[in-house]
């Protein structure tokens, strides 16, 4: 089952001049059709500018589609008198952590969406605890966020949005702003929602290595889906990526250019792992004869 | 400099008074204080004072906490204590050149010196022992009525409360501006008041252009969060008046009916 589907979308930034002409369209998203089913984790990967978060918005109804229409879990976005069931099956989490947390409270923010849909007082404590409790956050809930470092700010805010109950979490760059060990929490919680709780996850990122283990990587650019396939079969295409300004995960990127000095090594290698277990035996063999020739 | 703005200083503490409901501490502040210039007799303030002293006592809050609110008023204190020392006209005690002081005169200013204290003791007392949240919370609840002629009191509150999140990170932003712009050469520090208010203009358009950047991020976060105002929302822990309420008001309307009473008084 699809929970996303977005045929033949449109959309345009329009600028207008004081007379409120329309001076320039930018065209942000053409022609975009992608469905994504149920349960799966994707990832959408992109250089700036080439759509992807104006594509997050869509998700959640925050702007229209000039043409075309999205459909969340075949609710059409367009819909009004639908806006909050899509708001509330498909959640999102937004870049900046400091800008989307409303209360001075931990347990007051969690609370803030269920609280908007109007669940009754006992359910939305046992959500928060329940939330709370996904994120690996307990022991904040009566901090004050402001206390809180980036990486535990947005798995707060994260935690706002699985306390909604969601079927499929939208997360647009959630890890831009973040220091290293921060951006690993917050990929480990995604991760961790995805399996445990089946939720519909759309990650969308420029951090190549967090696409590795996505069940699939859509790729956009200009307002277009280019490529949209496996993780392993879309970072086989090295070159492809780096005609759009965008790389390959470093382990990848370290295989691809061993290959080109001529080791043989297969092509969308992943992981650190990965590697090894091509890379060991072949150390081995020439180890071996180096150390021949040596004596 | 600019950390040293705390608003809403709430002193977190184990005691009845933090307990009680916010529309409560509200409702007790505004009678206490609404006592306080009824009054004007000595058996008034000893009232006013045990009050004071017990719902002190009562808050856990240590009292140096609740003095140091005192700072702000020093020199509005000194100025009404003096204009009344020496400006009442009546009966002269105490004379040297144009310095003329009245027994009237030291005892409105012994008055109105006490009166200003129990007023910030009284308020702080409040703010000390209840959170921002809970604060805004109470406020809306009571101030419910008010919708109906046309009042977004729900609305204000939620402004309220979002900006008290906001001016930690507000304060922090500043910081980093002023230090952006120090690292290039611009001075915070030297010369006099004027300069220095002068100085900060150019910290103004960053930070503003900042401020509304925030808000309208945030704008969408809420409303990607299902937030459609006040309207079939509801509260995680709503306020409820329990046992220790209806205690507080019984001895709050006993408080009061003294302190009315007192004016009957002939002395």
């Amino acid at each position: 089952m699809n929970i996303i589907e977005a045929r033949q979308v449109l959309f345009e930034y329009e600028q207008r001049d004081e007379n409120d002409n329309i001076e320039e369209v930018n065209v942000a998203l053409s022609d975009m059709n992608v469905t994504i089913e149920k349960g799966s984790f994707v990832c959408i990967l992109g250089h700036n500018g080439s759509g992807k978060s104006t594509f997050a918005k869509l998700l959640n109804a925050l702007q229209l589609p000039k043409e075309g229409t999205i459909l969340i879990s075949g609710m059409d976005t367009r819909d009004e008198e639908k806006l909050l069931s899509i708001r509330k099956t498909c959640g999102m989490v937004f870049q900046n952590p400091d800008n989307q947390i409303i209360s001075n409270v931990v347990e007051e923010d969690v609370a803030f969406g269920p609280e908007n849909m109007g669940v009754e007082p006992d359910e939305i404590i046992r959500r928060v605890d329940d939330a709370l409790s996904k994120v690996g956050m307990e022991a904040y809930r009566y901090k004050s966020p402001n206390m809180l470092s980036g990486g535990q700010k947005q798995r707060v805010a994260i935690a706002g949005v699985v306390a909604m109950k969601p079927e499929c979490i939208v997360l647009d760059e959630p890890t831009a702003m973040l220091d290293p060990s921060g951006r690993r929490d917050v990929v480990r919680t995604i991760r961790e929602l995805n399996k445990k709780d089946g939720i519909t996850i759309v990650h969308i990122t420029h951090y190549m290595e967090e696409a590795v283990d996505a069940d699939r990587v859509i790729v956009m650019d200009s307002g277009k889906v280019v490529m949209d396939d496996t993780p392993r079969k879309i970072f086989s295409r090295v070159e492809e990526l780096k005609k759009l300004a965008l790389g390959v995960p470093q382990i990848t990127e370290l295989a691809y250019e061993l290959r080109k000095d001529g080791l043989p090594l297969p092509l969308g290698i992943l992981t650190r792992e990965e590697l090894m277990q091509y890379l060991v035996p072949l150390l081995r063999r020439y180890g071996k004869g180096a150390e021949r020739e040596d004596a | 400099m600019l950390r040293d703005i705390t608003i809403g200083q709430y002193y977190p503490a184990p005691s009845v008074l933090h307990r009680l409901d916010p529309r409560t501490k509200l409702a007790g502040t505004m009678l206490y204080l609404l006592s306080l210039f009824m009054t004007d007799s000595v058996v008034g303030y000893a009232i006013a004072t045990v009050f004071l002293v017990s719902s002190i006592k009562l808050s856990k809050v240590p009292f140096r906490f609740i003095v140091k609110g005192l700072k702000a008023i020093i020199i509005l204190l000194v100025l009404s204590v003096s204009f009344n020392l020496f400006l009442t006209p009546g009966e002269p005690l105490f004379e040297f050149g144009f310095i003329r002081i009245t027994i009237e005169g030291i005892k409105t200013a012994g008055f109105m010196a006490i009166r200003l204290i129990y007023l910030v003791i009284g308020s702080s007392l409040m703010t000390l022992t209840t959170t921002p949240n809970a604060l805004t919370d109470g406020l809306e609840k009571s101030l419910g009525f008010m919708k109906r002629f046309g009042v977004p009191v729900h609305e204000i509150a939620m402004m309220m409360s979002i900006a008290l999140r906001f001016i930690p990170i507000l304060v922090e932003e500043t910081d980093k501006i002023m230090k952006a712009q120090t690292a290039r050469g611009a001075d915070f520090e030297s010369g006099g008041l004027v300069k220095k208010a002068k100085a900060m203009v150019p910290l103004l358009v960053p930070l503003f252009l900042s401020a509304f950047r925030r808000a309208a991020d945030l704008a969408m976060a809420m409303e990607a969060r299902c937030y459609h105002g006040g309207e079939g929302r509801t509260r995680m822990r709503p306020l409820r008046y329990g046992c220790l309420d209806k205690k507080a008001y019984i001895i709050l309307i006993i408080y009061f009916t003294a302190m009315a009473l007192t004016n009957l008084l002939p002395w």
